[in-house]
This record gives C-alpha cells, sequence and structure tokens, in this order.
C-alpha cells in the first residue's frame, strides 16, 4: 500500500491519496474549490476531472457522463480511478450540475 | 370496496454499471430475494412482497432508471386507464406480457418530467415463502442483510412536474399530500402525490434536466432496523449521503446512500396513514432545509444536484 500526492490545479491544493482507495477518497471535504462529493459510485457524474499528469488504474464508470473520447483524454470520474503515482488533475465538470457559486445555492451546505 | 385502480408501486427497473458488482450488492448487502435472470437483467423483490419482481436491474454501462410501474387492481381497470389516458392526449404503448418476467401486459407513457411510467395488472404471486396457511411472521430471508419488507416509492427529478401532477390526480386517481414551494410562493419545487394511505407512492423534485432518479426507497418496520441499516452500510463500505435522519415531509426516519453504480436509494420507516380528503401540508422555501433533512436543518449539496 503506497501514498500518493494529487494536486489540483488552480487551486494548488494537495491530497495524499492511497493506492488501493479510489482517487476521491483522499481528496475529499475541501471545501468549494474542491472535486463535489457525489455518489461515489460512477454513476452520478459529479467527480469529474482531467488527469494531466501521472498514471492511474480505472473502474467501470457510467458511459453517460465519461465517452470513450474522454477517456482517451484522461477524463474521468475521481472516484473510479487509483493513482499508480503522483498526479496532476483538474476539475472538468459537466454543466447542468448545480454547484454553490450558483445564486440561490449559498444555503447549501458542505456535508 | 375501499381500494381500488391504481394499487401500489410495483417495478422500477435500473440501469446499472456492472452487473455481477449489483446483483452481490442487491442480494447480500441490502437483502432483497433474487428471483430471475434474463438476458439483460436481473429481479428482485423484497422479503415480504408476494410479486415476483419489484425491483429489476438491466446491465447498462451507466446509471439511472429505465422506467417506474404501479399495479392496478385488474385487468378492466387496466384497459379503462389506458383509454382514460389516450383521452387525456397522453400516447401510450402495451408491452407484451412475459416481456418482463412473469409480468402480464404493460401500459407505458411517458410524462411531462421525461419518465417512462408503466401500468399493469398481472405479476405473478410467488409469496414470502411461508406460504398462506398459519404463517410464521418472518422468516430467513427477512434476516439477510438490511432486508425490507419491500420496494415502497421513488423520487425522480424532471420538469414540468405541475403537468405530472395534473395528469396523476386527474386521470390516475392520486392525491397531493405535501409539497414544498419555491421562493415565489407558487410553484412547487417537489411534491408527493399518493394512490393509497401511504403519505406517497411517488415524488418529483422539478429539475431542468429531465428524466433523472433521486432514489428508489425500500421499507423498514422500525427505528432500530434503520439505524442497524446504517451499521450495514459502513460495514460494507456502502457511500453514505444522509442519516439516519428524519424528514420533515412525511416525518419518514430515513438513510439516503447509493448503490455500486451511484444509484441513490432510501431505506426508511415511517410516515403516516394518509387520506384523499386531507388537506395537503406546505413547506414555504425559507423552511426547504427542515422539510427535507428535520435535524440538520439544511440541504446538503447532493439533494439537488447529485441523480442519475
Amino acid at each position: 500500500m503506497a501514498f500518493h500526492v494529487v494536486t489540483l490545479e488552480g487551486s494548488g491544493l494537495q491530497f495524499r491519496c492511497r493506492d488501493d482507495e479510489n482517487m476521491l477518497v483522499g481528496m475529499r471535504y475541501q471545501g468549494p474549490d474542491g472535486v463535489q462529493v457525489g455518489c461515489r459510485g460512477g454513476g452520478c457524474g459529479v467527480c469529474r476531472v482531467q488527469v494531466l499528469s501521472g498514471t492511474y488504474t480505472a473502474k467501470k464508470m457510467s458511459k453517460a457522463h465519461i465517452t470513450a473520447d474522454d477517456l482517451a483524454h484522461n477524463i474521468v470520474l475521481s472516484c473510479r480511478i487509483f493513482p499508480t503515482s503522483d498526479l496532476s488533475v483538474r476539475l472538468c465538470p459537466k454543466p447542468l450540475h448545480a454547484d454553490r457559486s450558483t445564486p440561490g445555492n449559498e444555503h447549501l451546505t458542505n456535508q | 370496496m375501499a381500494m381500488s385502480g391504481v394499487l401500489r408501486p410495483g417495478h422500477m427497473q435500473m440501469k446499472v454499471i456492472d452487473l455481477d458488482e449489483s446483483i452481490e450488492f442487491y442480494s447480500n448487502v441490502l437483502g432483497m430475494v433474487q428471483t430471475g435472470r434474463d438476458a439483460t437483467r436481473a429481479y428482485f423483490k423484497g422479503w415480504d412482497e408476494r410479486d415476483h419482481n419489484s425491483l429489476i436491474l438491466r446491465d447498462a454501462g451507466e446509471a439511472g432508471m429505465d422506467f417506474f410501474g404501479f399495479k392496478v387492481l385488474d385487468d378492466a381497470t387496466l384497459n379503462k386507464l389506458e383509454a382514460d389516458l389516450k383521452n387525456y392526449g397522453v400516447t401510450t404503448e402495451r408491452i407484451p406480457a412475459g416481456d418482463l418476467l412473469e409480468t402480464g401486459e404493460r401500459v407505458r407513457f411517458e410524462i411531462a418530467s421525461g419518465h417512462q411510467i408503466e401500468l399493469y395488472s398481472q405479476k405473478k404471486d410467488v409469496g414470502n415463502g411461508s406460504g398462506y396457511f398459519n404463517p410464521p411472521p418472518w422468516n430467513a430471508a427477512s434476516e439477510v442483510g438490511i432486508a425490507p419488507i419491500r420496494m415502497d416509492h421513488a423520487l425522480i427529478y424532471g420538469p414540468d412536474i405541475e403537468k405530472v401532477q395534473a395528469l396523476f390526480v386527474d386521470v390516475l386517481g392520486f392525491y397531493l399530500v405535501e409539497h414544498i414551494l419555491l421562493e415565489d410562493g407558487q410553484t412547487d419545487l417537489a411534491i408527493w402525490l399518493s394512490c393509497s394511505t401511504k403519505a406517497h407512492d411517488i415524488a418529483l423534485v422539478r429539475n431542468e434536466e429531465p428524466g433523472k432518479l433521486h432514489h428508489t426507497a425500500f421499507l423498514l418496520e422500525s427505528w432500530e432496523k434503520v439505524l442497524r441499516a446504517a451499521d450495514i452500510m459502513s460495514m460494507n463500505k456502502v457511500p453514505i449521503d444522509m442519516g439516519p435522519t428524519r424528514h420533515g415531509v412525511t416525518r419518514g426516519t430515513t438513510i439516503y446512500a447509493f448503490d455500486p453504480s451511484g444509484n441513490r436509494f432510501e431505506t426508511f420507516c415511517g410516515g403516516y396513514q394518509s387520506y384523499p380528503d386531507w388537506e395537503p401540508i406546505t413547506w414555504t422555501w425559507d423552511e426547504v432545509g427542515p422539510a427535507v433533512f428535520y435535524h440538520g436543518r439544511q440541504l446538503n449539496p447532493a439533494f439537488l444536484s447529485v441523480y442519475t
């Protein structure tokens, strides 16, 4: 069991992620600049990111949110990948998902 | 006779990403009884349900719902409701008996929120395993995993929910039990509809994207069983969204969690007996927090943005 450092571009936030847990587990609870935590099972699409550098293995994820073309560009769901080296990632959300910066959603809490 | 027309939610067909992983979860963690397989689907029922299936999982490579079906009293009712839907301007199709295992003909139609709804009158009675003569109060099937009594209802997301309400009330004989208002004090964010004395048989939240599933709900007998369900979820590293806690709407005590494909499910107990002559309960926008999560008194980000 090893640790890898995952850097979130833009925010500069860094996380220690275990290689035997999916990447989202190590990246949880970082506030509005971080990856949104959704279903954690590859189905809802809110944790969508692009891996800019580094290597990983991946479990099956919803083809409604990640196409073959996405995978070819290292666009993946954080909850379905396991780092095998240090990674640099950036948020890559699809539209139509509510986020806390949307007016009217200020009351939403980080759970 | 008091109960006729649409009786209850009968079946939910969901899309799953990995069928084997899903079968393992629904059999051993949630603890439903597997009753059949066909080329692409696995069939389940709650331990105390009598009809062959109430949850069908289709190997789809993605998550979400295919259709949600209601059982109606008999063939004559099915024919009448189909005619009433057509008169209302709804396009219906008849799906042949046997297309869904052990299920008769289904009348399928699309509602304004973008979902496929079905009505049917025949599904094979397979019982709960204890038979219909001098049975024990429970049996071994009620001790596997979380073991809900039945698939109870669904909460679905999509636009134009007021049109869905009109259809369900005017044509299908449902009534409004509770609703949450948006900030304008007039438009509904969410509605809870019943065709029975349950606090809800189907619920809808207004959402821009059509055809989405918030959760399928499974009934437990007690608050203690809800706590036990949360223990079993954590023992199996099932991701919990919220709970155990209570909803203001319907008073149900509840846990929201996600299956291996990310489809949200609910294990809950309670609610209250409702009647069609009852005044609906209204929740105002400023109280949307306790309406949904009575103790936390705040929505979490997932409630409005995480669905399949």
